[in-house]
C-alpha cells in the first residue's frame, strides 16, 4: 500500500490539532498508526475495543483537545451505543475507518459488517464521506475536518477497499 | 434484624462491603482539592452531585454505558495539569473493564477512578451483579496493569485511599466496597450539551 496518502492525511490531521490518536491495530491505518506513535508530540492510545475510542474522544474534547479515532469497520458495531454520548452531547466526532467486506473481500466473515457499514452509523446520525481514489484523500479528509470540528458533528471518513486494496485469502 | 433496605426498591438485598456509598465517595472527593469529575451513570452520578453539589466542573452521563471511564482517559490527556477523577460503579465498569488496561498503559499520571461497588445493578432493579458472585474489579484493575490500587471497605481506609487517588504518580483505582441502599435520587439537567458547554466554559473559557 502507498505511504504517500496516508502521509497526507496525517500531515492535515496534525494541521488541524488533532494530538489524540485512538486506534485498535490494523492494516488498513498502518501508516497512521506508526507515525502517531512516532510522533513525541501526540497521545497514541492503543485501545482494547473501538467503543472507548468513542468515549475518549469525547473526553478530549471536554478537555479543549482533538482526536480521533482508527479503526476498521467491523469495530463501527462495537461503537453505536456509545455514539449515544456524541449526539446526546452533540460532541464532534471524527473517525477514519479502514473498510473490510467491501470491494474485492475474500473473507465471507468480514461482509455483514462491512455491508452495514455505513447505513449503521447513517442510523445513527454519522455523516459518512467515502473515498476510494488517493487523489480524493487530501480534500475528503479536509472537508472531515471542518465538519467535525468547525460544525462538531460527526463524522466518518470510510477508506474503501478500492483504494487500500483487500486482503488476500 | 429490621431490614434497612425496607420500602425501597433495595429491599431484602444484601452485599459484603457495609459503607455508606455516599459518605464514602463525599470524603474522597474532598480529600482531592479542584478537580475535574466524569460521573458514570446513575447511581455513581448520584453520589457526585450529592457530595459536590451541582458543579460546572462535573460531567455527569444519563446513558452510554461503560463510556465514562475512557472519557476520564481522553480529558485527563487533554489536561495534563489538572486532576481528573471518575466515578463509576461496578455495573458500568464491568461493561467495558478492558478500559483499565487502556488506562494502564496510557498511565495518566493525573487519572483517578472510584468504582463504587454495591455488587448490584440499582437502576434496574438491583439485581445482583458478578462483583457479588466472586468477581474483583481490584484485582482486574491491577491484572489491567494499574500500578496504584486500593480496595477500601472500612471508613478509616479511607484516608490512605484519598491521599493515593491525589498523589499517585500513575493511574490510580479505587475499590470501595459499599452496602446496597437506595439513596435519594440527585435531579440534574439531562442535556448531555447543556453539560458540555456549562463544563467546558467554566474549564476553558468558551462553549
Amino acid at each position: 500500500m502507498s505511504t504517500e496518502w496516508p502521509e497526507e492525511a496525517y500531515t492535515l490531521l496534525r494541521e488541524a490539532g488533532i494530538d489524540q490518536f485512538a486506534y485498535v491495530p490494523d492494516a488498513g491505518h498502518q501508516h497512521l498508526i506508526d507515525r502517531s506513535i512516532a510522533d513525541p508530540e501526540v497521545h497514541s492510545i492503543a485501545l482494547t475495543t473501538e467503543e472507548e475510542g468513542v468515549g475518549l474522544l469525547a473526553g478530549a474534547h471536554l478537555g479543549g483537545s482533538r482526536g480521533v479515532l482508527l479503526m476498521q469497520s467491523s469495530g463501527v458495531g462495537n461503537c453505536i451505543n456509545l455514539l449515544s454520548l456524541v449526539r446526546a452531547g452533540r460532541f464532534p466526532f471524527l473517525t477514519l475507518i479502514s473498510m473490510r467486506g467491501d470491494f474485492g473481500e475474500g473473507n465471507p466473515w468480514q461482509m455483514p459488517m462491512g455491508q452495514s457499514t455505513q447505513p449503521v452509523l447513517e442510523a445513527c446520525d454519522v455523516i459518512c464521506l467515502r473515498i476510494d481514489d488517493p487523489a480524493e484523500v487530501s480534500r475528503t479528509i479536509s472537508a472531515a475536518l471542518t465538519t467535525a470540528f468547525q460544525n462538531e458533528m460527526p463524522v466518518a471518513v470510510l477508506l474503501g477497499q478500492k483504494l487500500l486494496g483487500a486482503k488476500k485469502f | 434484624m429490621a431490614d434497612p433496605n425496607e420500602g425501597t426498591r433495595a429491599a431484602g438485598k444484601t452485599a459484603t462491603g457495609h459503607l455508606d456509598r455516599r459518605v464514602a465517595v463525599k470524603t474522597l472527593l474532598d480529600m482531592q482539592g479542584d478537580v475535574l469529575i466524569v460521573a458514570g451513570l446513575a447511581g455513581a452520578k448520584g453520589d457526585v452531585v450529592a457530595a459536590v453539589g451541582d458543579d460546572p466542573r462535573v460531567f455527569g452521563f444519563g446513558g452510554a454505558m461503560g463510556a465514562a471511564a475512557s472519557m476520564g482517559l481522553g480529558l485527563a490527556l487533554a489536561q495534563p495539569e489538572k486532576r481528573v477523577i471518575v466515578v463509576t460503579g461496578d455495573g458500568e465498569l464491568l461493561m467495558n473493564v478492558g478500559t483499565l488496561a487502556t488506562i494502564a498503559v496510557a498511565n495518566p499520571a493525573n487519572l483517578g477512578i472510584i468504582c463504587v461497588d454495591n455488587e448490584h445493578y440499582g437502576e434496574t432493579g438491583f439485581q445482583r451483579s458478578h462483583t457479588g458472585l466472586g468477581t474483583d474489579l481490584a484485582t482486574m484493575a491491577q491484572g489491567g496493569g494499574i500500578g496504584a490500587v486500593r480496595t477500601v471497605r472500612e471508613t478509616d481506609e479511607l484516608a490512605d485511599a484519598g491521599e493515593m487517588l491525589r498523589n499517585s504518580n500513575g493511574a490510580a483505582f479505587v475499590l470501595l466496597k459499599v452496602a446496597v441502599n437506595e439513596p435519594p435520587k440527585m435531579r440534574t439537567v439531562w442535556d448531555a450539551s447543556w453539560h458540555k458547554n456549562r463544563f467546558r466554559e467554566a474549564l476553558l473559557g468558551h462553549p
